[in-house]
């Protein structure tokens, strides 16, 4: 994660911008060949297990294809569960940069999405949709924004650790919802099932065109082009890669590091406030205990396969959306438990982050390798 | 096994499923099949000795039916993913009968696929289905399971000494609510001193929330337990190991408790599958809205354990005999237990839907729902 | 129930949720005190946790022994702990990651091959009655004890003896607090903290097989609901000291058993709250003790945590 920042360090002018722009290129080509390199290893492993178990990996993965990627419904099915996992991973990624690892993304989920069907429920069926979705959407992000920027500043100031604190913010997050749901806000239509009142399916966001997938997918993406920019383009991106790198270089430069790691947690607690904001909005039409289905977890996953490029979360979001929804199938043909995708992820993950040690060791991607520890 | 055995049969079945699966990419091929399948969607492991697993030895009865092809899926969420599971067994297995077993599954998921999909019947474990409000093509089944734990408390009343039964619950929803004053009102129809004592623990499954939940019970006096979690296993355990005895739940819990058990309620799920196969076999659907209790034989008792003694076995009986002639088990009007007047009326009958969304404590339940 | 009683019944359950509730806390939290000691952090231990609660149960239901079951956990938890610290040797590696990628992992892996020991029934651990002496039910009841509690008490003793008194102590405490130190006073950093870690995971494979052979002593796959994770950040405001690991699982038990004994008294407006109650007093209770100079000082120069 500590990337050295690059100096272009040429000996002669002319020569130096062709040459960065190879050193960029081959370090590009490293970021994507370790990684799927780690994808493959894994994959293997798991086809020992498989073998071992009896069953055939052949037929594992030519299913993970057909239930992930093999129909347009398939293709379909896999996109709706990309889209909330971009989100969540950028909420991982982004205090990544910052050296941060935070794993909490999972209660600024549900927090967000209450507090946006908390938003609603006064204004169901008595004001426009566009303004009830615009507050909706505020109250999300502001949550989400908020729940998430209290870690950062705990870390900051109280020297709390992000980890712990995020993961422990998530219960009391779910505590706090089902609190209200089951309470105060619960709707005495819904007597089975503990939920705030439904905001109708006439006012829900809607599908995209020509795609079954609703519109929670295009803010997605377009979250992980505008973070992209702003890591990459922006000196606030510039600022945070320094500080991740080394904080005390960057105090020393005079840099605003509290602000910066809280601005970067409340941009990750927005995001995971938007994906809770479309879950309500597009998926459930109201708050309950469904909220929490482990997508901040398998964001985390999705984050560290990216190697926190917000732009690479894009390909790997969609894979990984595209294994959940082989899942099913995978239960249904091949009689596997449904712990397998459990154990795939987990092997993967592992595999990938040993993987880590590898850049920087190819010849083939740094002619002059550098050989210092991070 | 030696492994180049393992092998060779792993990837013959591997190059078989290859091609399957090069076929399948057209979805009319795969509808093109004869017969039923029918896909059931569960929202946890299927060998979770509770709710789950209830539904899955069930599920026998359609296995064993000529014609009849099962897909299964299990830990499926109540979010999008349910939808889109139900639509991959349609899309990709060409399921024609969808069977959705958690309560959450059926509004807005359920629905929507059976309004997407209206040539695929979908029916849902819950008596949630209403003719006109719903699509036709979905509907209801369910077994009232209140009457058993009715049935329960009636052999508790005259079983317990403290006359405090202990009620360790997970979420305050209608359905859990409605057992555990099932409970009382048995208890309170042969033994009118009778009390219970409930606890929520917040959630389906936390077994030592839920050992700490029983033994504070047991701490408060009450000397008979039972539950409405996903596995009443710890808590029917807890309470055998400290002497007192305890009521089943979802199914037969009586080797975990040798010396202290007494009965326990049952769903007979086999029932209402075994109407299904029938009509399958026919060539018909499935009816719309199937339910009942002990008049149609689809929930029922444990065989009494050894906690159960010659009174409280005789009344439990009666209580059985009186369930299956439909007698009423609510005598208006009710109150709950704040003092309010929750049910007005003089007598309801045993399915009559306002009962569906209770909402209340009985009086004589110490517990609050908030 | 008039007020005095009541007292005592909430007492009495938050003195025997302590007992019950603590040993997996407290086994957890000695294990990760000792990795954390040698400047690595395991955030893995809550998939070590699951898969000893399962291997325990799984060996105690097909040998009939729980003891050979609850050493079958530890060596579990030991091929976990040492797992996390070879991955972790290599350069660039994170050790947070490795751990919730461990995590799941060990999750996986457990539920995967748990399948099968939900139902039955194994052999379960026995206790000692301490409170033979009371006639109060309750109290008696309380100070039923699992001998793994008294255990978990003395290796806390022996662990805060050992780590200022013996030569493996200072090493273990070089190590963690300056890797450079270490190496040049010619102590192998990698060996010493795998076999930290390796421990770790043994001592929290029992605290797992604890959950699952005594209390609340049955196998299922919502056993843990988080302990392994809250054990991690209960070393942490325990500032690395073994004793005060055990004050702190101590604490953690005692706040479990609040909810549902304030239910059972007839409190139960907000008892998700009561619930969280450990997730809002470890949270509490770090950004309290964290911040100050006192935590700096107490913690592993080479630890990721602080950093």
């Amino acid at each position: 994660m500590n990337q050295p920042v690059s100096i272009p360090a040429g000996p002669a002018a002319a020569g130096r911008i062709g040459r960065e722009r190879l050193a960029r290129l081959r370090r590009g080509a490293e970021a994507l060949a370790i990684p799927l390199l780690a994808l493959v290893i894994s994959a293997g492993l798991f086809s020992i297990f498989l073998l071992i178990l009896g069953k055939s990996p052949v037929q594992f993965y030519s299913l993970i294809w057909l239930g992930g990627f093999g129909t347009p419904f398939s293709w379909s099915n896999t996109l709706l569960r990309a889209a909330p996992l971009m989100l969540m991973a950028l909420a991982v990624a982004i205090p990544a940069r910052l050296g941060l690892t935070m794993i909490g993304g999972e209660g600024a989920l549900v927090l967000g999405g209450f507090a946006a069907a908390a938003m609603a429920v006064p204004l169901i069926g008595t004001t426009n949709p566009v303004l009830m979705h615009a507050l909706m959407l505020i109250a999300a992000m502001a949550i989400g924004a908020i729940w998430i920027g209290i870690a950062g500043g705990l870390r900051h100031h109280r020297g709390v650790n992000e980890t712990i604190s995020t993961l422990l913010l998530s219960y009391i997050a779910i505590a706090i919802m089902n609190f209200f749901v089951e309470g105060a806000l619960r709707d005495p239509a819904d007597p089975n099932k503990p939920s705030t009142r439904a905001i109708g399916s006439e006012a829900m966001i809607g599908k995209m065109p020509g795609i079954d997938v609703h519109w929670g997918l295009a803010v997605a993406v377009l979250a992980c082009i505008l973070l992209h920019v702003l890591m990459q383009r922006t000196t606030y991106g510039f600022a945070c890669r320094i500080a991740g790198g080394n904080a005390r270089a960057a105090l020393a430069q005079g840099l605003p590091v509290g602000r910066l790691i809280v601005s970067a947690s409340m941009i990750a607690g927005l995001c995971a406030g938007l994906a809770g904001y479309f879950e309500v909005a597009a998926v459930h039409g109201k708050a309950n205990a469904s909220l929490a289905a482990g997508y901040g977890f398998t964001g985390i996953l999705v984050a560290f396969l990216a190697r926190h490029n917000p732009l690479a979360i894009i390909p790997v979001a969609i894979l990984f959306g595209g294994i959940a929804a082989a899942g099913g199938i995978i239960q249904r043909r091949m009689g596997l438990p449904d712990a397998s995708v459990l154990l795939l992820q987990g092997m993967t993950f592992l595999v990938l982050l040993a993987s880590e040690t590898l850049y920087g060791r190819f010849r083939l991607f740094n002619p002059a390798a550098r050989t210092e520890r991070t | 096994m030696p492994f180049d055995r393992f092998s060779r049969r792993s990837f013959l079945q591997g190059a078989a499923a290859g091609t399957a699966a090069a076929a399948l990419g057209f979805p009319s091929l795969a509808r093109a099949q004869s017969g039923v399948t029918i896909g059931i969607v569960y929202v946890g492991p299927k060998d979770d000795f509770g709710w789950n697993q209830a539904h899955a030895v069930s599920i026998g009865v359609l296995k064993a039916t000529p014609g009849v092809k099962i897909i299964e899926e299990e830990n499926v969420p109540e979010t999008a993913a349910v939808a889109k599971s139900m639509e991959s067994m349609i899309n990709l297995e060409g399921a024609n009968l969808i069977l959705a077993t958690s309560f959450g599954y059926f509004n807005p998921f359920m629905v929507d696929v059976a309004k997407k999909y209206p040539k695929v019947t979908l029916r849902h474990a819950a008596p949630l289905w209403e003719k006109g409000k719903h699509p036709d093509n979905a509907g209801s089944y369910f077994g009232y399971l209140d009457q058993a734990h009715y049935v329960n408390g009636v052999a508790a009343g005259l079983s317990t000494r403290t006359n405090k039964i202990g009620f360790v619950a997970a979420k305050p929803i209608s359905s859990v609510l409605r057992n555990i004053n099932s409970v009382l009102w048995g208890a309170r129809s042969v033994n009118p001193n009778a009390t219970l004592q409930v606890i929520f623990t917040g959630d389906w499954a936390l077994p030592v929330r839920e050992a700490e939940a029983a033994n504070a019970l047991i701490g408060a006096g009450c000397d008979i337990l039972t539950c409405h979690v996903d596995s009443p296993k710890v808590v029917i355990e807890t309470a055998e190991r400290r002497g007192i005895r305890s009521l089943g739940h979802n199914a037969s819990q009586a080797p975990l408790a040798p010396k202290g058990f007494i009965t326990g309620a049952e769903y007979k799920w086999e029932t209402i599958y075994r109407i299904f196969a029938e009509a399958i076999a026919k060539g018909q659907t499935v009816p719309n809205m199937v339910f009942g209790g002990y008049d149609r034989d689809m929930v029922r008792n444990t065989a009494f354990g050894a906690g159960a003694e010659e009174p409280a076995r005789k009344a439990a009986e009666a209580a059985i005999a009186d369930l299956k002639a439909n007698k009423p088990i609510i005598r208006g009007p009710v109150k709950d237990n704040k003092g309010n007047v929750v049910l007005p009326n003089a007598s309801y009958d045993n399915f009559d839907r306002v009962l569906d969304g209770m909402n209340f404590l009985a009086e004589g339940v110490v517990g609050s729902i908030t | 129930m008039d007020g005095s009683s009541a007292l005592v019944t909430v007492l009495a359950a938050m003195i025997g949720g302590a007992i019950r509730v603590s040993t997996p806390f407290l086994f957890v939290a000695l294990g990760e005190m000792l990795t954390e000691r040698s400047g690595r952090i395991n955030l893995g231990l809550e998939g070590t946790l699951v898969l000893g609660a399962m291997s325990g149960y799984a060996i105690s239901y097909h040998t009939g022994s729980p003891w050979l079951g609850l050493l079958v956990a530890g060596f579990a938890g030991m091929m976990m702990g040492t797992l996390h610290a070879l991955i972790c040797r290599l350069p660039k590696v994170n050790d947070i990651a490795v751990g919730i990628a461990l995590m799941l992992f060990g999750l996986g892996i457990a539920f995967f091959l748990g399948k099968a020991y939900i139902q039955p029934t194994a052999p379960r651990l026995g206790s000692i009655p301490l409170g033979f002496w009371s006639s109060n039910p309750q109290i008696e009841q309380a100070l039923e004890i699992n001998p793994l509690f008294l255990i978990g008490i003395a290796l806390a003793f022996f662990l805060a003896w050992a780590l200022k008194n013996t030569r493996p102590g200072l090493i273990l405490r070089v190590t963690g607090d300056s890797e450079a130190a270490a190496r040049a006073l010619g102590h192998p950093v990698m060996l010493i903290r795998l076999m930290a870690t390796a421990a770790g995971g043994f001592l929290a494979g029992i605290g797992g097989a604890f959950l699952s052979l005594y209390y609340p002593g049955s196998w299922n796959e919502g056993l843990s609901s988080g302990q392994g994770l809250m054990a991690v950040a209960l070393v942490i405001f325990a500032r690395w000291d073994p004793i005060r690991c055990l004050y702190a699982a101590m604490l953690f038990g005692a706040a479990g058993a609040l909810g549902p004994s304030l239910q059972a008294i007839g409190i139960t407006q907000g008892y998700y709250f009561f619930n969280a109650a450990p997730y809002i007093l470890t949270l509490f209770l770090m950004i309290g003790s964290a911040g100050s100079k006192k935590a700096l000082r107490d913690a592993p120069g080479e630890l990721a945590l602080t950093r």
